[in-house]
């Protein structure tokens, strides 16, 4: 780790004041940052800390019924208090391990944007609201490839707004290392329609799967997928998995999740 | 054979392992818990390309940096020998391998990813990597050689200039036969042929490496603590052949030590390093392995691609069987890498089975990769993996049952001398297979494969036996064949004068439990309790010479050595006793601590000899040496054969490829135990990391740049609670050791030496009741290759 200085911010005022200095990055869990800064990948002058922040922790309905969760809300405490949407809940208490999910931060997962990360694929599948210290960013137009976002500099995620549906599931396929998402699927069911996100396996990180949420907003059942396929040239293929292997996986773990979805 | 738990102290007791107290309460003394005043610390500069020519090393901005003590390059390690192989292996044509030098800090060329290039001393580990980042090395990339294949073609580019190829050696085993078993092969009635790939491997210990040299100038001593599993073989091998100091002078201390698999045996670079530095510096210089430090710089294990064949006659009798093998080097020869795929490996090539032909032909490569070296079971989990793998396939394709053909081909007279060298002295190798078709539930199996269909997965069988050769080794064999060290062992018995015990061993315990076991078995032969004896290891200044611990020897061959220097001292206690009873020490029995003549009832308690013996007032001293400490040097007269027979049960899921192991049974025929519940523990561990190899881990090197893809754990899988289940684990088939005190065997590599080719041989089982004629998948067969496999049958 190179030096730095830090700081604990007690507002998002303050927060997003000490960010405007020179080289300097907020810290939610410190779950990626922490080892990136180790590794001496990153070498920021001032760490903001988030975690200090009262404005940006916990969990409540908001008066459009939605679930809104504060920016630095652990993913432990997300897997005990959402309880109103399951599938998110269930989501966040398999993220990791319990001290990942001790520490990491749903704001810190989403600023991120691992193409291998779970949240990503909650908030697309939703149709959550990212709150910001600035503005309001749909999901739709927030997740703009691998570890790319529509945050500008100094802008931090304060927090989501998650519209509940019907039912939902989201079924992980684990990469045996590291037990991120393999292939990750969140369906998610709205009065309005379906909409299936899909994270792990795209070489431009999570995305929306448009002819699964025609079928199963027509059908909601798995038989409803069968015979749909998405394209392997896009797909990530690595050691643990060929383009081919993902993208026949997003259609099994896809109909899974379906199945599953409650 | 008394049940588990009937025997409640000595031999045959499951006594708790009381070194845990202090492992579990974390008051373990670990070599990175020592710190020594105004010590500094070392940060090695990697080479972070795999091949190239290193036109020079530029520190002048490094040197003027905040807190830097001294940095070192390969220049200052001219005049100083490289680091050693331990094992000249001899070529089928006579002539001995080609040896490369191997550089404390690489000089003139780097030839893997991680190989140190610069070590910088500073006052903090951040001082020093700040400084290692302004040091300038300019390299000529070159091309790298990763896949054998490639390093064996004519042409290939060569890791080391100076050899006159890639190739360290080519072996043939034995080379006499091989002519017999080509013969045999053009007779026979049937032949199975396989390609097999035997997965590097990273060992992966808890604890990563750590090295602190020490020197006091007052008296030139030079002590080195360091995470090694063997103290005396570094001191041996750093002090005689690297630096050049006489043993005296050199004090080698391994304090505990978190796990090490056979990685933590060899000699390395950065403890030839701190040893130097710290004198050069005149400062304590520590070093911490980083986890990334780790997976390129300790080495590596397995990493062989062979072709096998098996020929059988018309009533599936095995005749012959000749293997070719690539075995992997890396860029040097660790200390004991040469060994590994000769004489571990191909001496074990008849199994349990009594083939009468025999013929190994290995192939030694030199690659751009970090060496390769013993990881548990080195060379007989290739051995068994092989074998049990095409004598799996050799059944589907005659259509044998795969128990019945092995049965049928079991060696089952004793002793018994294979095509390949060694002699077995005992077995039963029905035995174990009768017990593991009773553990493992054989007859249950088919309606657990129904219960798996009813929920679209796919169920396999598979079974394997194993064999290996422990208690390493009778010293005048392995000299013949090329060790440069004996592999005695020793123990020194210090009883104390109220009678309790320090046993001073040369086995060094990571993890094996010997502060429990070995007291078990003095106290078991004088009759007192085993609280009254400690073992002390791992310090060269306290011990006996020793060899260490590696390849399950511990007890067969250290152990062996403590039960001759408890015999002399028992001897000379009879005599005390005897002056003390006044009676002749022909007539004195010794039961449960007390020294009885024999037919009277007169007797005098263990305590008042061994006091007699430090106060001996009434002592015969012209005739005895007051005091009471033995010690014994202890060579086995041959390798110990524990054997066995697993079986493991798998899920497929069709639809991912992903495979989950349901049931594993293991019967081991380890000889005489003396703690069960830690030989339980060691074949839950060794099961544990065979799973690992069969599904999980997979060392992997990009082909062309010669990067280590799987540099950390978010690649490189390690197998974890849950992808385990309950096994079910039997040693109660004992056929004991005929040529040690103890009739033990050996158990510490047994599980990842015997499961592997079970959980392979289960997956392609399951795969073939679901239709899919899938002959073969190479390890690890994660859900990605199970898919391809499935998809392409
Ligand atoms: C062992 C392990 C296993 C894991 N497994 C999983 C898994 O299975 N699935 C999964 O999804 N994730 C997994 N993770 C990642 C984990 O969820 C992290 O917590 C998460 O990716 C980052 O969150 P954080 O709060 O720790 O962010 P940090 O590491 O603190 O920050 C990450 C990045 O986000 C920025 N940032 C942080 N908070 C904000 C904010 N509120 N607004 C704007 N920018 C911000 C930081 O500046 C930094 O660039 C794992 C991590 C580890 C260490």
């Amino acid at each position: 780790m190179y030096n730095f200085e830090f700081e604990k911010p007690s507002s998002i005022a303050d927060a997003v004041a000490a960010l405007g200095g020179d080289e300097a990055q907020a810290m939610g869990g410190g779950q990626t940052l922490i080892p990136t800064l180790k590794q001496r990948l990153a070498s920021p002058t001032t760490l903001v800390s988030l975690s200090n922040i009262p404005e940006m922790q916990g969990i409540c309905t908001g008066d459009d019924g939605a679930l809104c969760i504060g920016g630095s809300t652990t993913h432990g405490a997300v897997a005990s208090g959402a309880g109103a949407y399951p599938g998110l809940a269930a989501l966040a208490g398999h993220i990791g391990d319990p001290a990942v999910r001790n520490r990491g931060t749903i704001g810190g997962s989403l600023a991120n944007n691992d193409p291998s990360a779970c949240y990503p694929a909650a908030a697309l599948a939703s149709g959550a609201t990212l709150v910001t210290n600035t503005r309001e960013i749909a999901a739709d137009d927030y997740f703009l490839g691998m570890f790319e976002t529509a945050l500008e500099e100094g802008e931090i995620v304060t927090e989501v707004r998650f519209p509940i549906p019907e039912v939902s599931h989201y079924e992980k396929f684990v990469q045996p290392a590291s037990r991120f998402a393999l292939v990750g699927v969140m369906v998610a069911k709205f009065a309005d329609g379906v909409r299936v996100a899909i994270t792990g396996a795209s070489e431009e990180g999570v995305f929306r799967w448009a002819e699964a949420e025609a079928a199963l907003s027509a059908n909601f059942s798995s038989d409803a997928l069968d015979g749909l396929i998405l394209d392997a040239d896009n797909m990530i293929g690595d050691l643990h998995g060929s383009k081919e292997y993902r993208a026949h996986l997003c259609g099994v773990i896809a109909k899974r999740a379906v199945a599953k979805a409650a | 054979m008394p049940k588990d738990g009937e025997i409640k102290s000595g031999i045959g007791a499951s006594s708790k392992r009381r070194e845990d107290v202090r492992f579990l309460t974390g008051n373990g003394n670990y070599t990175d818990d020592i710190n020594i005043r105004g010590q500094a610390y070392v940060f090695f500069l990697r080479s972070d390309v795999a091949h190239g020519t290193l036109n020079s090393v530029d520190t002048s901005a490094a040197a003027a940096m905040p807190g830097v003590v001294k940095i070192f390059t390969g220049a200052d390690f001219e005049a100083v020998g490289g680091i050693p192989c331990g094992w000249l292996v001899t070529d089928k044509h006579g002539e001995p391998m080609q040896e490369p030098k191997h550089p404390v800090l690489a000089h003139g060329k780097v030839r893997h990813v991680g190989e140190p290039i610069a070590a910088v001393v500073a006052d903090s580990l951040e001082q020093a990597r700040d400084a290692a980042e302004a040091i300038e090395v300019d390299i000529s990339e070159l091309s790298a050689v990763i896949n054998m294949k490639d390093a064996f073609k004519e042409g290939a580019t060569k890791v080391h200039d100076d050899l006159t190829s890639n190739l360290c050696y080519d072996w043939g085993f034995v080379e006499e036969n091989k002519g017999a078993v080509d013969e045999a092969f053009k007779n026979a009635h049937h032949v199975t042929t396989l390609e097999l790939v035997n997965n590097r491997l990273v060992a992966n210990p808890m604890e990563p490496r750590v090295a602190i040299g020490d020197y006091a100038r007052s008296d030139e001593q030079h002590t080195l603590y360091t995470t090694s599993q063997n103290p005396h073989v570094i001191r041996l091998l750093m002090g005689a052949f690297v630096l050049g100091i006489p043993e005296h002078k050199l004090r080698v201390i391994s304090p505990d030590v978190g796990g090490g698999f056979g990685t933590k045996i060899f000699h390395y670079q950065e403890e030839a390093f701190c040893t130097f530095a710290a004198k050069a510096c005149n400062r304590p210089v520590k070093w911490t392995s980083s986890r990334s430090e780790a997976f390129m710089s300790d080495a590596h294990g397995r990493d062989h691609v062979t072709t096998i064949q098996l020929a059988l006659d018309k009533d599936n009798n095995f005749t012959a069987l000749r293997t070719d093998t690539l075995a992997n080097m890396g860029a040097y020869l660790s200390t004991f890498a040469s060994s590994v795929p000769t004489w571990l490996h191909g001496t074990l090539m008849a199994g349990n089975y009594k083939t009468p032909l025999i013929y190994v032909n290995v192939k030694a490569m030199f690659t751009n990769t970090v060496p390769v070296d013993a990881y548990r079971g080195a060379g007989r989990p290739e051995a068994t993996y092989q074998i049990e793998r095409v004598i799996d396939m050799a059944a589907r394709e005659l259509g044998a049952d795969p128990v019945a053909l092995r049965r049928q081909n079991y060696v089952t007279e004793f002793p018994y001398a294979t095509p390949v060298a060694v002699e077995y002295d005992t077995g039963d190798y029905h035995a174990t297979m009768d017990k593991l078709e009773e553990i493992g539930d054989f007859t249950g199996f088919e309606a657990r494969r129904k219960e798996s269909e009813a929920k679209g997965k796919w169920r396999g069988l598979g079974i394997n036996n194993y064999i290996e050769a422990c208690g390493i080794a009778p010293s005048n064999l392995v000299g013949q064949l090329g060790a440069r060290a004996g592999l005695y062992d020793a123990a020194t018995v210090r009883v104390n004068a109220t009678g309790s015990i320090s046993v001073m061993v040369g086995a060094h315990s990571h993890g094996q439990g010997h502060e429990t076991a070995f007291p078990q078995v003095v106290a078991d032969m004088i009759g007192i309790d085993e609280s009254q004896i400690d073992i002390v290891h791992g310090d060269t200044s306290k011990i006996p010479f020793g060899m260490g611990t590696y390849g399950s020897r511990s007890l067969a061959v250290c152990g062996s050595a403590m039960v001759r220097a408890t015999e002399k001292i028992i001897a000379k206690a009879k005599k005390i006793a005897a002056h003390l009873l006044e009676a002749s020490d022909t007539d004195i029995e010794l039961k449960d601590g007390m020294f009885s003549v024999a037919g009277t009832d007169k007797s005098v308690a263990w305590g008042d000899v061994t006091l007699a013996a430090y106060v001996p007032h009434n002592y015969p001293l012209e005739e005895i040496e007051p005091g009471l400490e033995e010690t014994a040097f202890y060579d086995p007269s041959n390798f110990t054969y524990p054997a066995g027979a697993y079986a493991c049960e798998v899920e497929v899921d069709p639809d991912t490829g992903k495979v989950t192991i349901e049931r594993f049974a293991a019967a081991d025929d380890f000889g005489n135990v003396i703690n069960p519940m830690i030989v339980s523990g060691q074949v839950h561990g060794g099961i544990a990391q065979g799973v690992g190899q069969a599904l999980l881990e997979g060392c992997s090197y990009d082909e062309e740049s010669g990067q280590l893809l799987t540099g950390s754990y978010m690649d490189y899988a390690m197998p974890r609670a849950d992808d385990l289940p309950f096994y079910s684990v039997d040693h109660s088939c004992q056929t004991p050791c005929t040529h040690n005190p103890l009739g033990v065997k050996g158990c510490g590599e047994a599980g990842a030496i015997g499961s592997p080719p079970s959980v392979v041989n289960a997956v392609i089982d399951a795969l073939h009741s679901g239709g899919k004629k899938v002959a073969h998948i190479d390890m690890p067969l994660t859900p990605d290759r199970v898919w391809n496999a499935i998809n392409n049958a």
